[in-house]
């Protein structure tokens, strides 16, 4: 994956709560079965609607995504994250993630970066001023910047550590393969298997 | 300090713990579909890499199955479909494929084989894999890189999340459901309540429900926001596993039983979060809105979003309402639907459609109306039984094992506008189908909508 260390890009303000996967890239996209081609889904249903904020061309290019509580709720479906990422954005900042949508932006490079409520609601309104503004989302030093303010966010070590070196976790774990094989000897013989 | 259920069960799995890193978690059952799996096939092949476990790892098809005999007519949903026989051919992975017997939906075949059971770790790229948690398993839906890294590896690094009890006091009154319960605790904690959280299903009206009513209530537990739901293995567990072709026999049975009643709370342990319920004050509860948070009782009206303080909420109820098309004030016993929907992995089981025939028996359907059993092997045992008979003869349509119109991947789905009573899990705008509507309710509640084209329970026929 891309490594994230700062990112700097202008923000689009998505004013709703309950983002759910199915409103981020509707079950009839996911039948593909490559990881590319997904940008053309994102928001599919509210996208025929003219007065979408992805609509308005000042929001053209924009990269940082500044959604309400609760986004990324419902199926596991990581077709959200490659939707979002191939649209072009960088960064979804919102009061509250979905577990599973967070956990799969978090292996994909797509930082969500949680605010509360009421800062978020600022970066929306400063977005809608001026579609222009700047907003940096800066991992290393853990905060968010924009002209007349700065915020901490949290993020744990160890996914920061991983979001910065841009690596896969697979490879990281397999390295641990004598942990793994260590662990497969003691488990309880009557398990299930498939087979 | 004595430990609950989840952390006895995560504690069991965790191969490696290093400070300042996540757990890296040993996974007991990785089950598989077509839709969320493609990808990860893919990148083992870019990486040369096999699958660890294929003995630990099971393949259905299910999301975009038709439920009319015949093939695939969607040139998309047949290549995906394709995709998933090619991998799990090259891969060596048993896969249960359309027209097999033990095809179904992917949350119903788990437990039906008895290869879902207590003090498993099982995860699946879906987000009802919660549902496995019924039995004491710590089961939850990951991604396609998590699929990927199962298949890799049989782990996940994973933080462990914090725990909640819901405490379900009393009975549940005659003629409300494992899925009013669900319903009522969605809209009790909201969508976003048990976000980063493990829920224990606790208390009087839990333990006696079926196994089939405790997957009803394990599933639904993403629809509140939580990474996983359990209900602590009992005699019911026990009876229900027994005999099944992956539960274990002899000597190895005992083992296990012996190491399953372990599996429960202690006494002193302590949940970060608890939230209380009585269950004898619920009736039969159906969706309004667009999130399985925006619920009420039947009996209730549609709500007016001024009565929501939070402006959050507010919002959410004024954009619910334009889509729904509902005004506040509407008795819910007023809404007309176009289609009723029985099956998913919530409610598309034996008892599930028992439950509905019950209604429907010597009665007639007045709505479009699908039946659609969660396995080839449900559909069996309810023809066995004759349900298909009382569903035909009330006028419905009985169909063949699929995730059907749960999800608008297959040809089962809403037309824009048409309003739909589900026994699906999903209420989310365009979920049935682009420009559909749909209220979340229990098989009881659809099956008497089902008779008077109207949201209605069993009780007001």
């Amino acid at each position: 994956m891309e490594a994230f260390t700062t990112h700097t890009g202008r923000a689009v303000p998505l004013r709703r709560s309950n983002v759910d996967t199915d409103q981020i890239i509707p079950a009839v996209w996911l039948k593909q079965v490559s990881r590319t081609g997904f940008e053309k889904g994102l928001f599919a249903a509210w996208r025929e609607d003219p007065d979408f904020v992805l609509n308005n061309p000042a929001y053209e290019g924009a990269t940082i995504l500044v959604a309400g509580p609760d986004f990324g709720t419902g199926s596991s479906r990581e077709h959200a994250v490659w939707a979002l990422q191939q649209y072009g954005f960088r960064v979804v900042i919102s009061p509250r993630f979905g577990d599973i949508f967070r956990n799969n932006a978090t292996k994909m490079g797509l930082l969500p970066v949680v605010l509360p409520e009421d800062v978020v609601t600022s970066l929306q309104d400063l977005a809608e001023s001026d579609p222009t503004a700047e907003v940096t989302v800066d991992l290393d030093k853990r905060e968010v910047r924009w002209a007349g303010g700065t915020v901490a966010f949290e993020i744990d070590d160890y996914t920061r550590w991983r979001l910065m070196e841009g690596l896969d976790d697979i490879g990281l774990t397999l390295r641990h393969e004598q942990d793994i094989a260590a662990y497969e000897n003691g488990r309880q013989s009557w398990l299930p298997t498939t087979v | 300090m004595g430990r609950t259920l989840a952390e006895k069960v995560w504690e069991r799995h965790v191969v490696r713990r290093a400070e300042g890193e996540p757990d890296l978690l040993y996974i007991d059952l990785h089950l598989i579909h077509e839709v969320t799996s493609p990808q990860a096939f893919d990148g083992l092949r870019m990486a040369g890499r096999k699958i660890r476990r294929p003995d630990l790892t099971i393949a259905t098809e299910d999301h975009n199955v038709p439920t009319v005999l015949g093939p695939i007519s969607d040139p998309v949903s047949k290549q995906q479909v394709e995709t998933l026989r090619k991998n799990a051919a090259e891969f060596g992975v048993r896969l249960h494929p359309m027209g097999d017997a033990g095809q179904g939906i992917v949350h119903v075949i788990g437990p039906q084989l008895g290869l879902t059971q207590p003090g498993m770790t099982v995860v699946c790229g879906d987000s009802h894999t919660s549902t496995h948690g019924a039995f004491g398993a710590l089961a939850f839906g990951i991604g396609t890189s998590e699929v990927e890294h199962v298949l890799a590896t049989q782990t996940l690094p994973a933080y462990r999340p914090k725990t909640m009890a819901i405490e379900v006091s009393g009975e549940l009154p005659v003629g409300v459901t494992a899925k009013d319960l669900i319903l009522a605790i969605i809209a009790k904690i909201g969508t976003g309540g048990g976000q980063g959280h493990i829920v224990e299903y606790r208390g009087e009206a839990v333990r006696k429900l079926s196994m089939e009513g405790r997957m009803t209530v394990c599933n639904m537990s993403i629809e509140a926001g939580a990474r996983a739901g359990m209900i602590a293995p009992d005699e019911t567990t026990f009876e229900y596993l027994k005999g099944r072709p992956h539960a274990p026999t002899g000597a190895d049975w005992d083992a296990a039983v012996e190491y399953w009643k372990s599996l429960r709370t202690d006494d002193d342990a302590v949940f970060d979060t608890v939230v209380e319920i009585d269950a004898s004050a619920l009736t039969p509860f159906v969706t309004w809105g667009t999130n399985p948070g925006q619920g009420a009782p039947l009996g209730d009206v549609v709500p007016s979003p001024d009565q929501f303080d939070d402006p959050v909420a507010r919002a959410a109820a004024e954009r619910a309402l334009q889509y729904m098309d509902l005004k506040p004030g509407t008795p819910l016993r007023d809404i007309k639907v176009d289609t009723v929907f029985v099956g998913s992995c919530t409610n598309g089981r034996l008892e599930d459609l028992r439950a509905a025939a019950e209604v429907l028996r010597g009665r007639k359907v007045t709505t479009r109306t699908l039946v659609v059993p969660g396995s080839m092997q449900v559909k069996a045992a309810a023809e066995a039984e004759g349900l298909h008979e009382v569903f035909r003869a009330a006028g419905a349509e009985w169909r063949e094992a699929g995730c059907s119109m749960c999800l608008g991947m297959n040809p089962d789905t809403l037309s824009p506008g048409e309003r739909s009573a589900s026994t699906s899990n999903r209420n989310f705008e365009g979920r049935q189908g682009k420009g559909g509507r749909t209220h979340l309710v229990s098989p009881q509640v659809a099956a008497a909508t089902a008779v008077t084209g109207r949201l209605t329970a069993p009780a007001d026929l």
